[in-house]
This record gives C-alpha cells, structure tokens and sequence, in this order.
C-alpha cells in the first residue's frame, strides 16, 4: 500500500472543505429543518397561545401557568425517579448479569441469546404483557406470591408500585446492555486479573480494581443512553396506564394519562397531551423547553463526569 | 478441579439458569394465555384446559392485523432506506475529510441525539399540518431522507477505524469520492451499514410514539405498535386475544434476529465498545 501524502488539489473547490461541505449538505438541510428551526420556533410559541386556528402574543402566562400547574411538577418528578432509580437499576442489573455470564464455561450460548430476545420484544407488547403478568388479581406473579403465602402488590394498579413495576420491564428489556456489557468484560486483559491475583487481590478487590477502571468508558456510555432514554420515556408508561385503567377509548382522547394517580405522568407524556389532545400548543412549547433543559442538564453532567474519568485513568 | 470451585461453578450455573428462566417466564405465561378460551384466561388458571388454536385466527378475523402488517413493514423498510441514503455519505464525510468546523458538526450530530424528539414535537406538526400531511405516516419517513443523528454516529465511528492508507492509495490511483465510497469504504463498512440498517428498521417498527401523533384516528392507516395498543380497548375482556395478538406482533421481530443473530451482537457491541 502506498501512503505517501498527495499534494492538496490546486483548485480551492477541490479542497476537502467544499467537497466535505457538498456531501454533508443532505444532513445540514436536515439540522436546519428539524433541528435549529424547531427549537427557535418552539421558544416563540412558548409565549404565544396557540390552538392551530389562532394565535395570539400572552407573554409569560404559559410560563406562569405551567410553573403553577401541579401535573408539571408531577410530571417532572416521575422523569427524575426514572433517571435516579430505573437507570441504575438497569444498569446494575446488566453488569451482574454479563458479570455471570461471563464466568459461565458452558451453556453460555444458549443463555445469551435467552437474556438478549426480550430486548427485541416490541415496546407495546412487552408492556401490554407485563401488565397482564402483574395483574393482581389473576396474574401469575401474584399468584406465585400468593403460594408463597405473600400477598402480592397491586402493580400497575397502585401509585406507589407502577413504577417499579416498569423498572421490573426495564431489567427484562435489559439484553442490549447485558450484551455491550460483557463485550466489554471480556475484553478486558487476562493478565490484568493474574497481576492482580499475585498481589493478593480477591474477587471483589479485582472487580474494583481492573474490572470497574477498564470497562468504566463503556459504562458511562451505557449511563448517558440510558438516561437519554429515561428523559423520553414515553410507551411504556402510556400503554401500562391505558391498558391497567382500562381505557376503553380507541385514540385516547378521554383517556386521563397518568393512571393511577398520575404516577406514570411523565414529562413527554404530558406534553404530548398538553399539545396533542388538549392542543394547547404554547403551553405543551413551555414544556417542552423545561424537557430540554432537564435532558440537557443531565447529559452534560454526565459528559463532564466521564471528562474526569477519562483524564483520572 | 478442587472443591470450592466445584460448589462455585454449580452456584454459577443455578443462579443463571434461575435467571434465564425469569426472563422466559413473561414469555410462557404470554403463550399460554393466548391458547385459552375466552372465559378461561379471566381465572386465575395457568394452564389452558383445551389449546385454542383458533384465537390466532380470530385475531387476524376481528381486527386489522393484517393492513397494520404492512403499514408497519412499508413505514419500516422506506425510512430505513432513506436513512441509508442519506446517512452514508454524511458519516463519510465527517470521517474522511480534513476541515474547518468539523468538530463542530459532531458536536451537532451528538447534541441532535440526545434530543429528545418531543421537545420539537409541536413545530414540526404544524409543518407536517400545514403540508396536509397528517393522518398519514410520511411526517416519520420524509425527514429520513435528511439524515439520521444516531445512524451517523454509529457509522462514523465505524468509519474513522478505517485506515486512510486505503483512501489514500485509491486516490493515489485518481478515484473519485464517489467511487472510493463505492470500492473501498461501503465494503469494508458492511457490518455496520447491517447493523446501522437492522437498529432502524426496528425501531420503526417498535415506534409507538411516531405514529401515535401522525397516523391519525383512521385504523386503516395504524402501524402494528398503534393496533396493539388498542386492541385491549376494544376486546377489554378477552386477555387471550390480547395476548395471541401480542404474540403475533412479536413473531416476526424474533425471526428476523434468529436469522441475522450475527449481525444483531456486532451491531450490540459496535454501539457499546466504540461508544
């Protein structure tokens, strides 16, 4: 192969910035169009009412309305005990399991794909499932419970259980990172382990030591799409709350989201109900800036965190 | 092999196949449900009194499974094309061109990600309203066409482990971007264009949200995720049809996997280690 370094093209359109700039502008008509274009005009229907036939200039009231709207705070709050407890359930989860997996010697074929198939269930059906599984009354794990002489929960159908019910749904649907997870455990060098084991490390000391360090880049990714995730977690919990409040409207328009109590509100949710079945428009804009501030917060906490990891290793 | 090691591999093993059984529950408990009889899924029985095989049928009899099918399949496999289209050579260029500002474009690509797609929602329906779009699925396929933030991600991390050497040797040999694309950089990206094309087709069709805003009210028009949503509404006391349904909408997703099973773990890893 020859690698010599050829002599930058004479023309100034043959350089590489006019080429590069020709082929990505597909792309940057698409940031302008879905991108830069929505978020501004989002900012300007924040302070506008807006109901598709009328518009008109109200200032701050939609901030004001919002910020006095006890369902924003709700809303708000469940997004955050996603972040805070379903994303490190998740990912604690995973890394046991690709922990285990990784130590199996046989049958771990078998296993993998078995712990990797729900991840592909599609979200409607794997919540439409769970909220059957988890029924309370009829539903097998109750049942189990019950046989166990527990009485089990009521699920999807208690405030206080809905959302770790769909935390038990999260840890089902966790084979995608179970998966990433051990790629990357057993990635890490064998001879890390036996250095480590000379020095007298035991099992614990090793997973603190050589296991966390190596895979902590994959983790932190695993924590930034996760909690990606989490600030739009939508589905599930709209499907668990119309399918266990037994929503019996086809487009869910009388449909009272959040069921029950409003405990599987999230911020998403709201909005879109806010926008789309109340079509308030300005006032879902308003949430809509409080979403992206609170998805911009929380990645740019964890990008800074994994800045320090990065230069701590 | 001495003792302790034998009671540890044991307790491995027991430990994982309890787990793996966990995970195969929700699936059993789902298929068993629907071959019951309509009045037997509403007690508390586990196992079905006679196999009904015939709640498949019905399913497809007594809804629109089958219009939804192909709603889905179409949505699924146009935007996943268009994302290819458009996608490809933008991940190309951020990888393979030397220029000014191009930190800058991967800061958007990362930031356009993380997004969430909500937060933009309301502009761009009323684009989509004002193009007497709605109440169709093209608002979800069209924007395709633009480039997808995740899938130029993935595929330029990809494509920078690509030496330069054979980009520069082919140039060397007076080939143009097009053809370098086309001769050198697509073959040897072909495992993540696969596993770039799988992820989308497939949130396509697990995409509830999308076509909850778009698809309008008429079931004609409805994706598989939309009609399942729906169908215990509709059919609110029969579990075992809501469950052969559930089934049904599941199938194909785990074919597609069983025979593409590589690509899918390469595609999985790809994300995390790269990442």
């Amino acid at each position: 192969m020859v690698s010599t370094r050829i002599a930058p093209p004479p023309r100034w359109w043959r350089g590489e910035g006019a080429r590069a700039l020709l082929w990505l502008s597909p792309w940057l008509v698409g940031v302008a169009l879905f991108f830069v274009y929505p978020l501004l005009s989002t900012v300007y229907f924040s302070f506008h009412r807006y109901d598709l036939f009328t518009l008109e200039f109200i200032g701050l009231d939609n901030y004001r309305y919002a910020f006095s709207d006890p369902r924003v705070l709700q809303s708000a709050l469940n997004t955050l005990w996603l972040v805070v407890f379903m994303v490190p359930a998740q990912v604690v989860f995973a890394l046991g399991v690709a922990q285990l997996l990784a130590k199996l010697k046989s049958g771990g074929g078998v296993l993998r794909t078995i712990f990797y198939l729900p991840s592909l269930v599609p979200m409607v059906a794997g919540t439409v499932a769970f909220v059957y599984l988890l029924n309370p009354a009829t539903g097998p794990v109750n049942q189990a419970l019950a046989r166990l002489g527990i009485t089990g929960p009521d699920w999807f159908g208690s405030a206080a259980w809905a959302k770790p019910s769909l935390t038990l749904l999260a840890l089902w649907g966790a084979g995608n990172t179970i998966m990433i997870f051990l790629a990357a455990l057993l990635d890490v060098p064998r001879h890390l382990y036996e250095a480590a084991a000379i020095d007298g490390a035991g099992a614990w000391r090793q997973f603190r030591s050589v296991t966390l360090p190596v895979i902590s880049p994959v983790l932190m990714f695993s924590a930034v799409t996760g909690v990606i995730y989490a600030v739009q977690y939508f589905t599930q919990a709209m499907i668990a709350s119309r399918v266990a409040s037994g929503a019996t409207d086809s487009a869910g328009t009388t449909f009272t989201p959040g069921y029950p109590d409003g405990s599987l509100l999230t911020l998403p949710q709201h909005l879109f109900h806010t926008g789309f079945r109340d079509w308030s428009m300005g006032l879902a804009c308003v949430h809509a800036l409080l979403l992206f501030v609170v998805a911009m917060g929380f990645t740019l906490v964890l990008l800074r965190q994994f800045g320090r990891a990065e230069a701590a290793s | 092999m001495t003792r302790r090691r034998t009671l540890m591999w044991i307790a491995q093993h027991a430990l994982a196949i309890a787990l793996a059984l966990m995970f195969l529950g929700p699936v059993v408990f789902v298929a068993l449900t629907a071959l019951m009889t309509d009045e037997q899924a509403l007690t508390s029985e586990l196992w079905p009194r006679q196999w009904n095989w015939a709640n498949f049928a019905d399913v497809f009899a007594r809804s629109e499974l089958l219009t939804w099918t192909v709603n889905t399949f179409l949505y699924a496999s146009l935007a996943t094309l268009f994302m290819l289209v458009s996608s490809v050579p933008a991940a190309y260029a951020l990888a393979r061109f030397r220029f000014r500002g191009r930190r800058a474009a991967f800061l958007v690509v990362i930031s356009a990600m993380m997004l969430p797609p909500q937060v933009v929602a309301v502009p761009i329906y009323l684009v989509w309203a004002r193009l007497d779009l709605t109440d169709s699925l093209w608002p979800l396929i069209l924007p395709m066409l633009f480039g997808d933030a995740f899938s130029i991600f993935l595929l330029r991390q990809f494509l920078i482990t690509i030496p330069r050497d054979y980009t520069d040797a082919a140039r060397v040999d007076g080939c143009s971007d097009v053809r370098i694309l086309f001769t050198v950089i697509l073959p040897m990206a072909r495992p993540a264009i696969a596993a770039v094309a799988l992820f989308s087709f497939f949130y396509c069709w697990n995409d509830y949200y999308g076509p909850l805003l778009y698809a309008g009210v008429d079931q004609e028009g409805w994706t598989l995720s939309l009609g399942l949503a729906t169908f215990k509404a509709f059919h609110s006391v029969q579990w075992n049809l809501t469950m052969a349904a559930t089934l049904l909408v599941t199938a194909p997703v785990i074919i597609v996997f069983l025979f593409a099973q590589r690509v899918f773990i390469e595609g999985v890893t790809l994300t995390g280690v790269k990442g």
